[in-house]
């Protein structure tokens, strides 16, 4: 029985010997030669990093531009971006209850008006106090009660702050959204209303798309925005500057059009955090609606506008 | 005959209306994102509430050496099993993505109490069909024995499971050794699996599940409607079976005096639970508590304490009420009382989110089920009665050598 063994093994060995070589020695099985005998190399060679961190060249005429980054891999998308803290500020005092937040949030997500991950909610604390529009989006808070709760870890906290949903992983128990105080998680009840191509790409953490029947949903602070440099879409979204982005370890937030000190920022405007007392740690600062630029009516009349929009559209 | 046609229609509805879910999702039920659990949730502390009920009859009095349960036994313990089962059924039922059950094993996270709680229902589960199993082994034998017995078409089954038994001392020393150690092990998994479910409410912050005292008032409820569905399932075998000899009017006074007792410890956590907070009125809990008092939950939150618990205490606590037929329908009330408390712990709390309910359709700010719910809810109900029935048709109800040997001891 050992001698036919051996004999097997030795055979499958020079067999695969055999074949490593053929390929070596095939000029077509180099990675930098294109396939396409049109593309002719320039000479110019380019330094690129690649993703096992070696430096490589390449000749210019062999990169292609593409309009965005490919997704990360899942475990990539399930550490973070190192070395960010990031945070989001939103100034109460700005909000006029435009909703282009949301409606750029919904659409860059492919989320149905139905399910908001942002919702702009008319607040008011006391009977006294000043009603004023709130935009709440998830807090990424840094004691996550949703983490803390899911079974499988499909829900989870990256090195940079973000808590993300990995959608081909959860379960939809709906624990998270009983345990997440600021109602921000939304629940996929169908098949969700988007393309069949976009449905069958695959799901990339960061950019939470394709959304798929029976898991959940929320806001991401768009890591697939951030890793390219830009904004999340709420934050260029807004005509108001109300949304603030930036990242806590270089102390900076900014709305695209300023940007501040994020630890000057809070402690000049008395900058708060919501339901600071259940200890959840959130990591969405608000700046109270102080000096507000809009009367809060106007939100109102936001709203009957959009209402009238709808009901325009559904007759 | 009827009883089993209409079950087996129910559950057979349940069944066609599962798969309507699993075809469109859970769009079918009016679950939405506020009310994100509705009925299969409250079914699920349902079946586990009633499922303490084996630990008790069986583990807790065989350890504290009372006797006139013995011929109780085995109901509840069938009532414990098939609760469990299909506890854990109308929770995949619940799940978004059932196909990635097995999620729950390979990526499972030892933080969630729910893992928590599969580890231990999965326990209990195991631990209570040994228990079923081994005062069976005896009786096993009188079935297989017996001269004009209903069942001999089962007998290849019979000996399949338990053709060993030869009645042998040495054997009769391990099962009773067996059944020892499993009545010990049992109790502490059955105070976790009502406690760990209990915290899959109390782990979160909202009003009414923000309690320090779930695990304890889970627990005396779960006793108390275990307790009557005993009551129930007694006068039911008894009357199909005309078992008088052996569940005679001294156990439904006996139990019935049990209820009473789990009815009044039930309704003193209930007085914690509610009065106390009333007193404070804390901002998120004052609307949610004002809805149950006096608000639109308010029939039915006092439907609950009255069928659930006043009125059948005010039944049993008098030696008439303790007869057979009083003590069935105070058992039936407690059931279902029991049931709509259950509905109640679930669904108020999440109409009152600490953030107002906002820029989502009207449909999300109320919860009705649907009939698919129903259909669902009540199929699996039907499920667990149709098991208990199937059980009794092919077991005997009541342990036989276990009572035998009672009497024996009493004569002696």
């Amino acid at each position: 029985m050992k001698q036919n063994d051996n004999g097997r093994r030795e055979f499958l060995a020079a067999g695969l010997t055999a074949g490593l070589a053929a390929i070596g020695c095939n000029s077509k099985s180099d990675v930098f030669t294109p396939e396409d005998a049109a593309v002719k190399p320039t000479g110019k060679m380019v330094k690129l990093l690649s993703s096992d961190g070696e430096v490589i060249e390449v000749d210019e005429a062999f990169l292609k531009p593409v309009p965005d980054l490919p997704p990360v891999p899942n475990a990539v998308a399930r550490h973070g971006i190192e070395g960010k803290k990031f945070v989001m500020v939103i100034d109460l005092s700005r909000c006029k209850n435009l909703k282009k937040c949301q409606s750029a949030c919904n659409h860059m997500h492919h989320v149905h008006t139905d399910q908001n991950w942002i919702k702009v909610y008319p607040m008011q604390d006391a009977d006294k106090t000043a009603p004023y529009w709130q935009p709440t989006t998830c807090m990424h808070c840094d004691e996550p009660p949703c983490v803390k709760v899911c079974p499988v870890d499909a829900t989870f906290k990256r090195k940079d702050g973000i808590v993300l949903i990995d959608s081909d992983r959860c379960i939809g128990c709906r624990f998270c959204m009983a345990a997440c105080p600021y109602s921000t998680r939304v629940f996929n009840w169908e098949e969700p209303d988007i393309t069949k191509e976009l449905a069958a790409q695959p799901y990339s953490c960061e950019s939470s798309i394709p959304q798929k029947k029976g898991t959940v949903g929320k806001c991401d602070f768009c890591p697939d925005m951030v890793r390219q440099g830009s904004l999340p879409h709420c934050v260029s979204a807004c005509p108001n500057g109300v949304f603030f982005f930036g990242d806590m370890n270089e102390d900076s937030v900014t709305n695209g059009a300023d940007t501040f000190r994020f630890s000057d920022l809070i402690r000049d405007k008395a900058g708060y955090r919501l339901m600071e007392d259940l200890g959840t740690k959130p990591s969405v600062y608000y700046l109270p609606p102080v000096n507000r630029n809009f009367p809060f009516e106007n939100g109102m009349e936001a709203e009957r506008e959009r209402e009238a929009e709808k009901a325009k559209k559904s007759s | 005959m009827i009883w089993t046609g209409i079950l087996l229609v129910l559950a057979a509805f349940g069944a066609f209306a599962y798969f309507l879910q699993l075809k469109d999702g859970l769009v079918v039920t009016h679950m939405r994102d506020y009310v994100s659990w509705g009925i299969y949730i409250s079914n699920f502390v349902f079946f586990v509430a009633i499922s303490l009920v084996g630990s008790l009859i069986t583990a807790v009095f065989r350890l504290v050496d009372v006797h006139w349960s013995t011929p109780l036994t085995r109901i509840a313990e069938i009532i414990a099993v098939s609760a469990i089962v299909f506890a854990s059924l109308i929770i995949v039922v619940d799940m978004g993505r059932p196909d990635r059950f097995y999620n729950l094993f390979i990526y499972g996270r030892l933080q969630s109490p729910i893992m928590w709680d599969v580890i231990v229902i999965g326990t209990y589960f195991f631990i209570s069909l040994l228990l079923l199993y081994f005062p069976l082994l005896p009786d096993i034998k009188f079935l297989l024995t017996a001269k004009d017995s209903a069942t001999k078409g089962w007998n290849k089954f019979y000996r399949a499971i338990g053709g060993f038994w030869k009645d042998t001392p040495e054997q009769h020393r391990i099962a009773n050794r067996g059944i020892a150690i499993l009545c010990i092990t049992i109790i502490p998994v059955a105070f976790s699996i009502h406690t760990v479910t209990s915290w899959l409410f109390a782990t979160t912050y909202r009003p009414g599940w923000d309690s320090t005292n779930f695990g304890a008032y889970f627990i005396s409820g779960a006793f108390l409607v275990g307790s009557g569905a005993v009551l129930v399932a007694m006068y039911v075998f008894r009357d199909a079976y005309k078992l008088q000899r052996y569940i005679t009017e001294e156990h439904f006074d006996k139990m019935s005096k049990i209820v009473v007792l789990l009815a009044l410890l039930y309704l003193y956590f209930n007085i914690n639970e509610y009065l106390v907070p009333a007193f404070k009125m804390k901002k998120p809990e004052e609307a949610h508590l004002l809805e149950l008092f006096t608000g639109e939950f308010a029939p039915l939150f006092w439907f609950a304490i009255f069928t659930g618990m006043m009125i059948p205490i005010f039944i049993l606590l008098f030696k008439k009420g303790r007869k057979p037929l009083p003590a069935f329908i105070a058992g039936v009330m407690v059931v279902v009382g029991a049931w709509f408390k259950r509905y109640l712990i679930v669904t108020p709390t999440l109409l009152h989110p600490f953030l107002p309910m906002h820029d989502v359709p009207k449909s999300y700010l109320h919860y009705f089920p649907s009939w698919q719910e129903w259909a669902i809810a009540i199929g699996s109900l039907a499920g667990a009665l149709l098991v208990i029935t199937f059980f009794a048709r092919i077991f005997p109800i009541i342990p036989i050598q276990e009572t035998l040997t009672e009497q024996h001891e009493k004569a002696a």
